[in-house]
């Protein structure tokens, strides 16, 4: 193999480009994690984010309107779920489960009609000179603006959950409700913020899929990536720069099947496409021995909360 | 605005039976509305999924062969998850199951393996092997659970997309037909590797018949023996599991192997009984739509044995609707999906009072 | 607080309290448990809205929302079970709490200021949970002082204090009396009530039983009001011959359950039959921990750690103690103790499946399981709605009455009980108290962890103190003053790992 900038420029692209939208929606889980809420029904959000994209984006001919699609549908389903577990309180899991099988079935029927469509890819960003530059060039003034907005979504999370007031609430917040609530801080109420944020990337990560990573829908196309993200979280200890640096690794596993498939490696192309599967198992295996005693989850993480009155 | 829930003092075996299906008659007029805003007449659809399959034979023999699988599942996953054990792999499982089963009607096809005892052993030791198969497929998650406090949710999903995807190698590999025209399909499994059919001219196969036998052993080891008490006992209050001397990785391991085992069962007679071959996709989300079962069936062997057959009612409706009313077949998925949320918030107010306030959200 | 009532659906918490607080004065709240002294306090804090009746601030009727309405008024809580986050630090959990407008930044600064002026100590980034109760408390003091409160609630704020610690809390309570403040001081226990205040409300029910001046009534009267009816002194069985050593811990180790949880390091005690041993000590410097390792749910690193009637148990699992006669009762009577969403005979299978007669060949028999239950109801005086209901119908009193009956009616050879009558009402704490006498009268052996000190004296024979995870001496009861036990529970005074 000889090592040229360009093929290797390109690899680390689809490294970012396969990171971004875990990256995304594993920030938005962050938060409602950290709030206390486990959201399983992350693929669902996401699956709907990129059906109802792509629908946006095609009937209005913008890619600005299909993301804001993309991320208001998040929201609804986000609704939804916070409606169960937050108003009715019931089981979280359960909750989620039924999401993410409501948030299939409703998104492919409304993919169904754009199925086999095309549109122009999301724009990237140009800067004449800087873009061009060999081997960073489009690496870091290239990329589309997803990706600058997820590193920007990422600092902003970390910046916001540690030294403001309000991120110390919610922070607080997933550690004790109980406490919280006879504080007087309104538990439910930063819940409910907290999982349409989470919501909204997820249908946010849905659309990126769907409008920059391949500009078409086909059904089920987020193979999964919801379910990775929440084990991103897991990984990233529920800090927004460590689930960057999974995303990386994620998106690196993606990368390396591509390459192997490129490099004629005659490894089954099935086998190839379990890794990010198999890599999630190995990752949250290689966690749980790294902390025998359990990683520091937000101690009220999943834990419904029934304030009398 | 605010929700609050106040407790009921009483609690009503009549209330908690109604609840599903409150549940689901809100998720009908839902349906119906959506369906209506497509342009079709709600009372035609009503009919094609829910009326007309119950009145023709054909059909219902379709429903009690659908039904099978997702009871079977639903069963199992009923032990898991009222053990607070979240297996979401059952779909994994199901496949595993019908993998390993259907290796040995491949093993003995044309003859092989049967020059001592005949053929009549085949079809038994099918059927354990997907029981084993599902069994030690559920395992791997139960075991990173018990041993590394994985989350088994996670390992048992992403174990879902690896068994599809190594199923999908070996029927397009090594177990592919070499006289199938390059199609990605097994041979034909003899009959001594199908199920029987029980009627002739009909679909309804001998493995209908181990459902409701399934359900009944299942029903009497959940509520009558102390196994069952665990299983309940420890998703419920853990500690006091604990303190009674139960050990929950032993009822994780046996929760795990019983709803792996029962989706394998599952798996290897849908291969076995109704497709007689193995292809890349044999399972239209059994799995999934078995986690439906379970909860609506309130997480009971009977209730999940009623539930399943509602289940596969609306999956043989969904494909007559598709036909008859050209209804896109993924509304039979968020119908089930609704209808879950349905349950879900059923299952609440039917032990919880509902009081809105307005005032400061808490 | 005028008329105020509260239900909680078919439940009166509180009936028609007036209560009246003025400027520079510390006013008791008596009462046991259960009498709604919390659920009273908590209208006054804005976490619960009154049914009927009416709250005047000054003379204005007011309405409280919530809590930050409250402390906006100028109304201060310290909670009986803290409201702290533990992974979080001093400085943040106290950041929680101050009005929007202050930054992050400054409120070190103003703990420092405010832990000087008061002599509390405080380090703003440690994390909570490496904090002792007493400082735990004073995070909570310092919490509410901040907001420089016109009115201070405290909720039985000495029960998770040393006695040395309860009266440096005494000291900076009669201080903020000087300045003026309000106080509404919460207890069941009458030495402190007597100490402290000037007037003090008596609730018994739900009801206002009286208004009185502590330092004029007697214990007995004020007693008499709390509880109405009289209560049988707990009587000892007399002069009983001692058996051969029961349960005996050599050099028991072990380390930390969970993150924030404590190391038992060289335990060693024994008890023999017919004896009591009590064990007392703050909450939180390995009770539960040392019970988990007696119980068998925690598993020791040697057999020979713990010995049950000789035999080597440490490696032994809770069922397979049990079998050796051995009872256990752990300190969370709901969810631990018993099962709360299963009936009463299904808690009786919970901890006697293992004894004759309640499974066969892995079923269980219902019927017998509904037998031994109603036995435990009838001995114990269990109050019920119905013949066989769920646990968490039940009361925190008679929830404990069946918990504890139900390891007695086995006639256990050791029994061993964390907390017997925590949150219980006087009559069955009595009730329970009793029972456990007798048992011991019969010969069985008696290990009783208590955070009670009163109730330790009463009915121990020799008592220890675990402090963070170590266990004294073993000293006699009758002949040992409250101050040397006290000492022992603040980690002063020798005598560190051995016992006798």
């Amino acid at each position: 193999m000889n090592f040229d900038p360009q093929q290797i420029q390109d690899i680390l692209v689809i490294v970012i480009t396969a990171a971004t939208p875990l990256l995304i929606a594993a920030i938005g889980e962050v938060v409602a994690e950290r709030a206390g809420v486990l959201n399983l029904g992350l693929e669902g959000m996401m699956i709907v984010g990129a059906a109802t994209g792509f629908a946006g984006a095609y009937l209005a001919n913008s890619t600005l309107v299909g993301v804001l699609c993309g991320i208001l549908a998040g929201c609804a389903m986000a609704a939804i779920f916070a409606f169960l577990t937050l108003g009715l309180a019931t089981n979280q899991v359960a909750a989620g489960l039924a999401m993410t099988i409501f948030g299939r079935g409703v998104a492919n029927l409304i993919g169904a009609g754009f199925v086999g469509l095309k549109r122009q890819a999301a724009p990237h960003l140009y800067i004449p000179g800087l873009s061009d530059l060999p081997l960073i060039g489009k690496l870091i003034f290239g990329q589309d603006y997803f990706v600058y907005f997820a590193v920007l979504l990422t600092a902003a999370a970390s910046y916001w959950l540690t030294r403001t007031r309000s991120g110390l609430t919610l922070r607080a917040v997933g550690e004790n409700h109980t406490s919280g609530h006879s504080l007087g801080v309104p538990v439910r109420a930063i819940r409910l913020m907290a999982v349409l944020f989470g919501g909204g990337c997820a249908g946010l990560a849905g659309s990126y899929l769907s409008l920059a990573y391949t500009p078409f829908w086909s059904p089920d196309m987020t193979a999964g990536r919801g379910w990775i993200a929440l084990a991103l979280v897991v990984f990233a200890s529920w800090r927004p720069w460590r689930a960057l640096g999974g995303a990386l690794l994620f998106g690196g596993v993606a990368v390396l099947a591509l390459a192997f498939q490129g490099l004629g490696v005659p490894i089954p192309a099935q086998l190839l496409n379990s890794l990010p599967y198999l890599t999630t198992i190995a990752v949250l295996v290689f966690l749980s021995v790294r902390d025998r005693r359990g990683a520091i989850a937000p101690a009220s993480l999943g834990v419904a909360f029934i304030p009398d009155r | 605005m605010r929700i609050d829930l106040e407790a009921r003092a009483q609690r009503s075996t009549l209330r908690e039976i109604l609840a599903p299906v409150g549940a689901m008659i809100v998720a009908i007029i839902i349906g119906g509305i959506v369906v209506s805003l497509m342009g079709i007449s709600p009372i035609a659809a009503g009919n094609v999924y829910f009326i007309e399959p119950l009145s023709q034979s054909y059909s219902l023999q379709a429903i009690a062969v659908k039904a099978t699988p997702l009871v079977l599942i639903a069963v199992g996953l009923t032990f898991c998850y009222r053990a607070n054990l979240w297996n979401i792999g059952a779909e994994g499982q199901f496949i595993a199951g019908g993998a390993l089963g259907g290796w040995l009607g491949l093993l003995t096809n044309g003859g092989a393996m049967q020059d001592t005892l005949g053929g009549w052993w085949i079809l038994p030791a099918m059927l354990i092997m997907g029981a084993l198969g599902g069994v030690l497929y559920g395992l791997i998650p139960a075991l990173l659970r018990i041993k590394l406090n994985v989350s088994e949710i996670l390992t048992s999903l992403m174990l879902v997309y690896v068994a599809q995807l190594g199923l999908d190698w070996l029927v397009r590999g090594p177990w592919k037909d070499p006289a199938g025209h390059n199609l990605p399909v097994s041979v034909n499994f003899d009959p001594e590797a199908t199920l029987p059919i029980l009627f002739d001219g009909g679909s309804l196969h001998l493995g209908v018949l181990l459902a409701p036998i399934v359900v009944i052993i299942a029903a009497i080891v959940f509520s009558k023996t102390l196994f069952g008490f665990q299983v309940r006992l420890v998703g419920s209050s853990p500690r006091a599991a604990r303190f009674g001397g139960f050990n929950d990785s032993t009822i994780a391991i046996a929760a795990f192997a019983i709803s792996g085992g029962l989706a394998g069962l599952a798996g290897v007679i849908e291969v076995s009984g109704k497709i007689g071959q193995l292809i890349p996709s044999i399972s239209p989300g059994y799995g999934f739509s078995a986690i439906i079962v379970a909860f609506l069936g309130r997480l009971h062997p009977v209730g999940a044995l009623i539930a399943g057959l509602v289940l596969a009612l609306t999956f043989v409706g969904g494909e007559d609707a598709q036909i008859a009313l050209h209804l896109p077949g993924d509304m039979t998925l968020a119908f089930q999906g609704v209808l879950l949320i349905c349950v879900l918030a059923a299952d609440v107010l039917a032990r919880y009072r509902l009081k809105f306030s307005m005032g400061a959200a808490a | 607080m005028r008329g105020i009532t509260k239900r909680f659906g078919a439940f009166t918490a509180n009936d028609d309290v007036t209560l009246g607080l003025s400027p520079g004065e510390i006013h008791a709240l008596l009462g046991e448990n259960g009498a709604g002294k919390s659920t009273l306090v908590k209208m006054l804090y804005g976490l619960l809205a009154p049914t009927e009746g009416e709250i005047l601030w000054n003379g204005e009727p007011i309405k409280l929302a919530n809590p930050n309405a409250a402390r906006a008024l100028g109304i201060g809580m310290v909670f009986q079970h803290f409201s702290l986050f533990d992974n979080l630090t001093v400085a943040e959990n106290i950041a929680l709490v101050m009005p929007k407008a202050e930054r992050l930044e400054d409120v070190p600064a103003k703990i420092d200021q405010i832990s000087r002026a008061y002599g509390m100590g405080l380090e703003p980034n440690r994390p909570v949970w490496s904090l002792s109760a007493g400082e735990r408390q004073r995070i909570e003091i310092a919490r509410a002082l901040l907001q420089d409160p016109k009115v201070l609630i405290l909720d039985e704020p000495t029960s998770v204090l040393t006695p040395q610690e309860a009266e440096k809390l005494f000291e900076t309570l009669d201080r903020l009396k000087a300045e003026g403040r309000a106080l509404l001081y919460i207890s069941h226990h009458l030495e402190e009530v007597k100490r402290l205040c000037e007037r003090a409300t008596i609730l018994r029910r739900g009801k206002v039983m009286g208004t009185c001046d502590p330092q004029i009534e007697t214990a007995r009267s004020m007693a008499a009001l709390m509880v109405g009816t009289q209560i049988a002194e707990v009587r000892a069985a007399g002069k009983h011959s001692l058996g051969k050593d029961r349960l005996v811990v050599a050099n028991l180790n072990a380390p930390s359950p969970t993150l924030h949880g404590v190391a038992l390091k060289n335990v060693s005690l024994s008890v023999r039959g017919g004896e009591v041993f009590g064990i007392a000590g703050v909450a939180g410097n390995g009770q539960s921990e040392l019970f988990a390792s007696l119980s068998g749910e925690t598993l020791a690193n040697e057999a020979g750690a713990i010995l049950i009637d000789g035999k080597p148990v440490g490696t032994l699992d809770i069922s397979e103690r049990r079998a050796l006669d051995a009872g256990f009762v752990p300190e969370e009577r709901n969810g631990h103790a018993a099962a709360p969403d299963f009936t009463l005979s299904d808690n009786i299978v919970l901890t006697g499946h293992g004894s004759d007669g309640l499974t066969q060949a892995g079923f269980i028999n219902g019927a017998k399981a509904l037998e031994k239950s109603q036995k435990v109801i009838a001995a114990f005086d269990v109050r019920t709605g119905s013949p066989d209901p769920l646990a968490r119908t039940l009361s925190g009193g008679n929830l404990q009455k069946f918990v504890v009956g139900r390891e007695i009616l086995r006639e256990p050879a050791l029994l061993i009980i964390n907390q017997p009558t925590w949150g219980v009402d006087a009559l069955a704490a009595a009730t329970i108290r009793q029972a456990l006498l007798d048992l011991c009268a019969r010969g069985a052996a008696l290990l009783i962890i208590s955070q009670d000190l009163d109730e330790l004296f009463e009915i121990s024979d020799r008592i220890a103190v675990i402090h963070t995870g170590t266990l004294s001496e073993a000293l006699p009861a009758r002949s040992t003053t409250r101050e040397a036990i006290g000492l022992l529970m603040a980690g002063m005074g020798e005598g560190d790992s051995h016992a006798h």
